[in-house]
């Protein structure tokens, strides 16, 4: 029981000892050079709440939240079956790995341009963004999930004669699952950095397009921090969601041990 | 020999590339019948195994299974191998139920149970594999290879990741099942000792390309006390064959 608390103490108070000395940090500067620009920590606490006060902030919350949804719900639908596919059949590794290889390290930034060519500059486009970044990394994972599925498992279930469909019920699909978690949370991180940067360049809602307005319509800088912070918390809890995952019972076997 | 022959295997051979691992092996496996198979590391043991449960095709040479040549491995003979093949992903009475079709899921979950006590694991049919240790997991793997009533079981090295005390009391839990229980069991193993307990007939290979070198009878009734003086004979005799 002492070891535990010992523990939990440990997990929180550094991190946050770290984070007050930053603001703290960040605090005495601002004062001491007195400049008219940059805020205080005090402004941006102010500037959020008036934000959040009228309704503002949670619209934009709201709306990048949605096209993140989106974006990635669609990943996930192409992601999974297409990688479960590439790593089972290899022909069809051979013949789609390559391209797929080759989109990858575009970054989603580069696909703004014909995103926005193509779907225009509603919800479409980041939604299209968001896919085109978080599909690949999952259906990578998935890929090399299924190739290195351990062949004791699968000789096992080809000993009890087993249907191709339980093989890929209980078998396959089980023994990628902790390899498919890994993809969604990396799909997440991505997803969640695409629509900010998507929502920069067009748009006129959203956690990204705050930050340009807030900046354009009167330096107000105390409302770009605020929205960065937000930003770094919201991706945060998207991660801690995904990881949620990882107690899975099914699941569990990956991670301990 | 009386009894009908289960297994018969007429000179196989197997190479890998440049390698020639197994060299003409030629041994039957009479119905209900231990035959223990032990040689020097790295012979080709497990290769011999794998080609006769049908995991793997010789290069020459033929298997017959009841007279027939088996079309790759089946339920009728289950191999369980020294790192063990217990799903993961699954709890122990669901590894069980893997194998069993057919039958409605109450009567699975009954047999499934039965034999999850028959191994004394009884209480634990809801946990995860990762929650049991090496013994644990061991007579799961047996259990779940049972369950589906395979008329032969194809050990190889099935107790040598186990410590020593597990392993011997691995070795009495299967005898006590096998005298429950007639299966035709063909068992490769480096270890002399658990050979001559376990085992009605004894094939000692050679070095790579494997061959059968000298088989050896054992005419003790169980349990088998391995400080006789007749087992000790025994042992001495397999080990100088072996080359010590």
């Amino acid at each position: 029981m002492v070891r535990e608390t010992d523990n939990t103490l440990i997990r929180v108070v550094p991190p946050v000892l770290v984070i007050a000395l930053l603001i703290a940090i960040w605090w005495m500067i601002v004062a001491s050079s007195e400049s008219p620009i940059f805020p205080t920590p005090w402004q941006v606490v102010t500037g959020a709440w008036d934000l959040a006060q009228d309704g503002t902030l949670w619209a934009h919350i709201q709306a990048s939240l949605f096209r993140v949804g989106i974006g990635f719900a669609l990943a996930f639908l192409v992601a999974v079956p297409l990688g479960l596919w590439m790593g089972w059949v290899s022909g069809a590794f051979y013949t789609l790995n390559p391209l797929f290889q080759m989109l990858r390290p575009i970054s989603p930034i580069a696909w703004i341009p014909v995103a926005i060519l193509w779907f225009g500059v509603g919800n479409k486009s980041p939604i299209f963004l968001i896919f085109i970044s978080s599909v690949f990394p999952m259906m990578v994972q998935t890929t090399v999930g299924v190739r290195t599925i351990d062949r004791r498992y699968l000789r096992a279930a080809a000993n009890f004669g087993v249907s191709r469909s339980v093989l890929f019920r209980r078998v396959v699909i089980p023994a990628v699952l902790p390899e498919i978690i890994v993809g969604m949370r990396i799909g997440i991180g991505i997803a969640w950095l695409v629509v900010v940067a998507a929502e920069m360049v067009a748009l006129n809602s959203g956690l990204g397009y705050l930050i340009m307005d807030s900046r354009n319509a009167g330096n107000r800088y105390d409302l770009v921090i605020a929205s960065m912070i937000i930003i770094g918390v919201i991706g945060l809890l998207l991660d801690g969601a995904t990881r949620l995952l990882e107690r899975l019972k099914t699941v569990k076997w990956r991670y301990v041990r | 020999m009386s009894v009908k022959k289960k297994i018969v295997v007429d000179g196989i051979t197997k190479q890998f590339g440049d390698l020639a691992v197994v060299g003409g092996v030629s041994l039957d496996v009479g119905d209900g019948e231990f035959v223990a198979i032990v040689g020097p590391s790295g012979c080709g043991k497990s290769t011999l195994l794998s080609i006769i449960a049908g995991f793997e095709r010789p290069d020459q040479g033929t298997i017959r299974i009841d007279g027939v040549k088996p079309n790759g491995p089946s339920k009728n003979g289950i191999l369980i191998s020294q790192n063990g093949s217990v799903f993961p992903w699954l709890t122990v009475q669901e590894n069980l139920m893997f194998g069993l079709n057919g039958a409605s899921h109450g009567v699975k979950v009954e047999l499934a149970d039965r034999y999850i006590a028959m191994v004394g694991l009884a209480g634990f049919e809801a946990a995860y594999p990762y929650e049991l240790s090496g013994g644990m997991l061991k007579r799961v793997e047996l259990a779940r290879a049972l369950v589906v009533k395979p008329e032969i079981l194809y050990m190889d090295e099935p107790f040598s990741a186990l410590d020593a005390l597990m392993s011997l009391r691995m070795q009495v839990e299967l005898r006590r099942i096998l005298d429950e229980e007639r299966h035709t069991v063909l068992l490769i193993t480096h270890d002399v000792e658990e050979a001559i307990y376990l085992a009605d007939r004894i094939l000692v290979l050679s070095p790579r390309p494997t061959t059968i070198q000298t088989t050896f009878h054992v005419d003790m009734p169980h349990p088998r006390k391995l400080s006789s003086p007749e087992a000790q004979g025994l042992r001495e005799a397999i080990l100088k064959k072996l080359g010590l």
